[in-house]
């Protein structure tokens, strides 16, 4: 039969002119427009070759620090998210008292909207009437309380901890699918062979997750560059620009009608995802591989 | 000696996961219970039970925040981009799964390619004002519906593969045509991860306020997360009306999450384990 008649093109139609449209093309054209100098003041537009990317280059800017909050933000999210979730999913995988309610209430956070847990957290980090300073207080652990997201040292922690307490759950579902993946042969071989349990940890768990581990890291990485909700939320990128990332900065020169920068610096992280997408492609079509 | 080893362990496990789940839970319970308090006692946000319980803060905030009206918004872009999102994307899973061409394959890596990619909204808005949606209801469910593609494309088109190709040939010999093959034959047993899709897709679209941060100015026609943000900006100090605003806006969301856990779980999860 003839695949084209029974499963013809134009089917697919309505998703790609959707997507294209709406998706693809503003990601495209975007190129174009950041060698401009549109923005809202001017009708006109001109080319201006490579100024706006000189501009966020250049170190009279505080842009590159913004770039570098993101990868810091991105760095310490994957890695505390990565361990958190293994370390639940190690415990939670086996059996253990109340299993289902401990996984069922871990992942509920990453359900919740990210505007509402930020909101919820700006109180529970209030300096005067916040929980958290109040819990530490009434534990006898006053040195410890701190005006969480209104001193600079403490602003970026606090915002990488709620997203931590967001995400972990998320990241422990993946994993425990991952180790219920792993055929106990290989564990009763190891514990035949004399192993401990650190060994085992070491010698099977680990190797057999590395694909889980890729793909949690690459989900938290893509999550983490293109942060802005819980940000926007929580600082604002205050206090000053202390915790400013790349999209809250994108989203102030656009509300600032700075078009041209701020498309300039979207198409920056949308040429570093299409790269980092094409291995996440690469990986989450492993099926194709052995075709 | 082992043996007490053990217990010792199993003791520290347990204890451990029950002060992880009482970090998740206490946020929760602290919103609920403050939304019950009085203006005075809710200032301190703290977790002592309300002395009178207020249930009429729930009426205050409906009335005051407009809630209805954003209310029905959320349902209304929610539930249309999502029959949108999930409609389009079956007939592309479906189509580009069982007609592997080169091309086919092209378009398919070009869609998933969305689940990495970030949406440049400035370009976005230039094409909205030439499509003449933007600030338009139908150009934000249309917004919704687009982003939802990559991720719903890339569930389906799995699921697909699953399905044995004779099913399509004994109904073409029956007279289908394709339309009919995709839904008389294929939706129906396309039906446990069409569940999951529209589940994500409507708690993405119910939980996003970016999207409308950008291109909605008129108030009333902002979904419940904006309104709730701007609720905020204007009765910060009225803790106990906005922990009842947050309760309101979370009871779908959680709803959703306890009847559909299985899943949410198995969609949020798939893809990422591949045995």
């Amino acid at each position: 039969m003839n695949k084209n008649k029974i499963y013809p093109v134009y089917l697919a139609m309505g998703a790609l002119i959707l997507y294209g449209a709406l998706y693809l093309i503003p990601g495209v054209i975007g190129i174009g427009y950041s060698f401009t100098d549109w923005s809202s003041y001017s009708k006109k537009l001109n080319f201006v070759g490579l100024v706006n990317f000189e501009k966020i280059f250049s170190a009279d800017n505080e842009y590159l620090f913004y770039i570098y909050n993101t990868l810091k933000f991105t760095f310490f999210t994957v890695t505390l998210k990565t361990v958190l979730g293994l370390a639940f999913a190690i415990i939670l995988v086996k059996q253990i008292f109340a299993r289902n309610f401990h996984r069922a209430v871990l992942f509920m956070p990453s359900v919740l909207s990210l505007l509402v847990t930020g909101l919820v957290f700006k109180s529970i980090f209030n300096p005067e009437t916040g929980l958290l300073n109040s819990l530490l207080n009434s534990i006898g652990l006053d040195y410890m309380a701190q005006k969480w997201l209104v001193d600079p040292v403490t602003a970026f922690g606090s915002i990488i901890g709620v997203d931590v307490w967001r995400g972990a759950g998320y990241i422990m579902c993946i994993m425990i699918a991952g180790l219920q993946s792993i055929p106990d042969v290989y564990y009763e071989a190891a514990n035949i062979d004399g192993t401990n349990s650190l060994q085992s940890f070491w010698y099977v768990t680990l190797p057999m997750l590395l694909p889980t581990l890729m793909v949690t890291t690459v989900l938290n990485m893509l999550y983490g560059l293109k942060v802005f909700d819980i940000v926007f939320v929580l600082t604002n990128g205050g206090p000053g620009r202390v915790t400013e990332v790349l999209y809250t900065s994108v989203f102030r020169e656009f509300s600032q009608g700075k078009y041209a920068l701020s498309t300039a610096m979207s198409s920056l992280m949308f040429v570093v995802m299409v790269v980092v997408g094409y291995f996440i492609i690469r990986m989450m079509s492993r099926e194709d591989v052995s075709e | 000696m082992k043996k007490n080893r053990n217990i010792f362990t199993a003791i520290l496990k347990n204890l451990f996961m029950a002060s992880i789940s009482l970090v998740i839970l206490i946020p929760v319970v602290m919103i609920v219970i403050n939304s019950f308090k009085d203006k005075r006692q809710s200032s301190s946000m703290g977790m002592e039970l309300p002395k009178v319980w207020h249930f009429e803060n729930y009426a205050t905030v409906i009335e005051k925040a407009k809630l209805m009206q954003s209310f029905l918004n959320s349902i209304e872009y929610s539930v249309f981009a999502v029959i949108i999102s999930v409609l389009l994307a079956a007939l592309a899973a479906f189509v580009l799964s069982r007609n592997r061409t080169k091309l086919n394959r092209l378009l398919y890596y070009i869609i998933i390619m969305g689940i990495a990619m970030p949406i440049n909204f400035v370009a976005l808005m230039k094409v909205m004002q030439s499509l003449q949606i933007i600030n338009t209801r139908i150009g934000i469910i249309l917004l919704y519906a687009a982003i939802q593609i990559p991720f719903s494309v890339f569930l389906i088109y799995a699921f697909v593969g699953g399905l044995p190709v004779e099913l399509d040939e004994a109904s073409i010999l029956d007279g289908c045509n394709p339309l009919q093959l995709f839904g008389l034959v294929i939706l129906p047993l396309l039906k446990p991860v069409v569940i999951t899709v529209f589940i994500l897709n409507f708690l993405n679209t119910w939980n996003e306020f970016i999207l409308p941060l950008y291109y909605m100015n008129d108030s009333q026609s902002w979904p419940i997360t904006l309104s709730v943000y701007s609720f905020f900006g204007r009765y910060s100090s009225d803790w106990h009306l906005v922990c009842a605003d947050i309760v309101l806006i979370c009871i779908p969301v959680v709803a959703v999450y306890l009847l559909g856990q299985k899943y949410i779980i198995s969609g949020m999860t798939a893809g990422a384990v591949k045995g």
